[in-house]
């Protein structure tokens, strides 16, 4: 029950972002959720996408520095409360929270968050146990 | 007129340095070919016989040495005289297998420890003075050095090596030390410390530093001199040659007296070989005449400088170089220590990274920095910062290793490192030494 996410390595500096981001528009890359982490000499690009496979040797063969990651892609109701009850599921559980960040979605009308943790059969487990919604790669796209 | 260490030496009219040289010079080679075989092989190669050298006209005819040599020849290949004459051994800073390793006898050790002393009494060292010696001790040939000289000298010596600036301070300023040796960046650094710590150049008692092993500038010199209220000198040294002393600056400041009743001094084109008139920039190439147990001949220094005979008013007859305007080779001086970028190539594509970096060399406060590019490839990727910072500092710890010095490492995207013709810049020096 993970996603699969393609980070990007790109420079820290002006116009890096815009020319990952034109070069995956050009690709025809259908961008669904996207995050930025960054160092003072580097950035990380990370992205959510219904064809991750095509999109990483897509970019490989550009020439960029690439890598897939499963994650999970959770489902919360949009309402206070929400995140801070997954996160004491996770803790609960002893898996760490590597990062998270929210994605749009008309699902529902409910919220998304991606989470990267340390174990995510541990994670899963335990959220599926807690009665919290995961979904798959397809369920992004296809609900 | 100065004060000397030996003067009948210092102060020779030149026709009789010429004369002293020429004869070592001619007992030197004979001695070489007959018990180097390395470089009787050398020797027959170019077709030249002891018998062909009769005086210091002659150099010219004998082939080069270079570093290249020492380190095929290594340990024992070069040495004139059995190990049961030696009595120290001394080595460069590189940790890499690649260290070039020198042999003295007591001889070798008595005259090198002489020029030390020259130098020292050249910036008004006396048996009065406490010398504070804060260059490395070890291997390394900047503390033995000026350690053995300030004794010949008389000095009250302070054997305290590098590191540990506060008590350096303190020592310091409670035993009323008058003359510091050391690198010119840690001078500089205590410098600053010593305001750190909220004391000024008043409550220290130097009157002058011999800072060496590195290059620096007259800007910097001005800081150090202000920053301890002294006179700063240079001195110029290798270990190949037997370590810090080859040259010294007397109080004119005006460039090095070479010590050429041991050395003789050439200055070359590095590309072509050929000896060049005086006054004009090239490489220096030194032959030591008087050393016993690891003599050489027109060793290639790859240090570039210009040699002047005019006369100084400090009224030695020794030839003065200027300091050291650049390289020949590709070797950097980072704080001390010699760092070839093949080496840092090494490391890198034994960690499993591209061989696409980019070396920059910088100095800030007076302390030289070290920061290394390497493009990072998806095969070492990961999707979080702190693998990513993890990498960078495994990568720093094994070029600590190799180097002897700790790099800031930089993992950046594939082509962000600038070439020029497809090939990448490999080194920027943006230190503005020379």
């Amino acid at each position: 029950m993970s996603v699969k996410q393609i980070s990007i390595f790109i420079e820290n500096k002006k116009g890096s972002l815009a020319e990952v981001t034109k070069f995956i528009a050009e690709s025809k890359i259908n961008l669904k959720a996207l995050s930025i982490a960054d160092s003072q000499d580097f950035g990380i690009l990370r992205i959510i996408t219904d064809t991750p496979n095509e999109a990483r040797e897509l970019l490989k063969d550009a020439g960029y520095t690439v890598t897939a990651t499963k994650v999970l892609a959770v489902g919360l109701d949009d309402a206070p409360g929400s995140m801070a009850a997954i996160l004491e599921v996770l803790t609960k559980a002893d898996v760490s929270v590597e990062y998270t960040y929210a994605f749009m979605s008309t699902i529902e009308s409910r919220a998304y968050m991606i989470f990267r943790v340390d174990d995510n059969d541990k994670a899963t487990k335990a959220l599926t146990d807690a009665d919290i919604q995961i979904i798959n790669q397809e369920d992004i796209f296809n609900k | 007129m100065g004060s000397y260490y030996q003067k009948e030496l210092e102060t020779m009219p030149v026709e009789q340095i010429k004369a002293l040289q020429s004869e070592r010079l001619v007992k030197q080679v004979k001695n070489i070919y007959e018990n180097v075989a390395y470089y009787r092989d050398l020797m027959d190669k170019k077709g030249v016989k002891p018998e062909d050298i009769k005086s210091v006209d002659d150099l010219h005819k004998l082939p080069f040495v270079t570093k290249a040599d020492l380190r095929e020849a290594y340990p024992y290949g070069l040495m004139a005289k059995p190990l049961s004459e030696c009595v120290r051994i001394h080595s460069t800073s590189g940790t890499t297998g690649k260290r070039v390793v020198a042999f003295y006898t007591q001889h070798d050790v008595d005259i090198w420890e002489d020029c030390c002393a020259r130098a020292i009494v050249a910036v008004g060292g006396t048996k009065e003075d406490v010398c504070q010696v804060a260059y490395g001790y070890g291997l390394f040939t900047g503390g033995a050095g000026l350690h053995g000289g300030s004794h010949k000298v008389g000095c009250l010596t302070l054997p305290m090596s590098s590191g540990n600036t506060e008590r350096q301070i303190q020592f310091m300023m409670d035993l009323k030390s008058t003359i510091l040796c050391c690198t010119p960046s840690y001078a500089a650094y205590i410098g600053e410390t010593i305001k750190e710590m909220g004391y000024t150049c008043d409550d220290i008692s130097l009157k002058a530093g011999i800072f060496g092993a590195e290059a620096w500038t007259e800007e910097m010199r001005h800081d150090i001199e202000k920053a301890l209220g002294i006179k700063a000198y240079d001195i110029y040294g290798l270990t190949e040659l037997g370590g810090p002393g080859v040259s010294f600056e007397c109080e004119t400041q005006t460039g090095m007296h070479i010590n050429e009743d041991h050395y003789i001094a050439e200055i070359i084109d590095p590309d072509t070989g050929e000896v060049l008139p005086e006054g004009t920039y090239g490489e220096l190439v030194l032959t030591s005449v008087d050393k016993e147990a690891f003599p050489l001949l027109r060793y290639r220094t790859r240090d570039i400088c210009v040699l002047t005979r005019e006369k100084c008013s400090c009224g030695r007859t020794f030839v003065k170089m200027s300091k050291p305007k650049g390289r020949s080779d590709d070797m950097l001086i980072i704080r001390g220590v010699n760092v070839f970028p093949s080496q840092i190539e090494t490391v890198l594509l034994e960690q499993g990274y591209s061989p696409n970096y980019r070396i920059e060399v910088d100095r800030a406060n007076n302390t030289d920095t070290l920061d290394v590019y390497v493009e990072l490839s998806s095969e070492n990727f990961s999707d979080t910062v702190k693998e990513i910072a993890e990498k960078e500092k495994q990568l720093a710890a094994a070029m600590k290793v190799m180097l002897g010095i700790n790099p800031k490492m930089h993992l950046v995207p594939p082509k962000s490192i600038t070439r020029s013709e497809g090939k990448a810049v490999r080194v920027v020096d943006k230190r503005k030494l020379y």
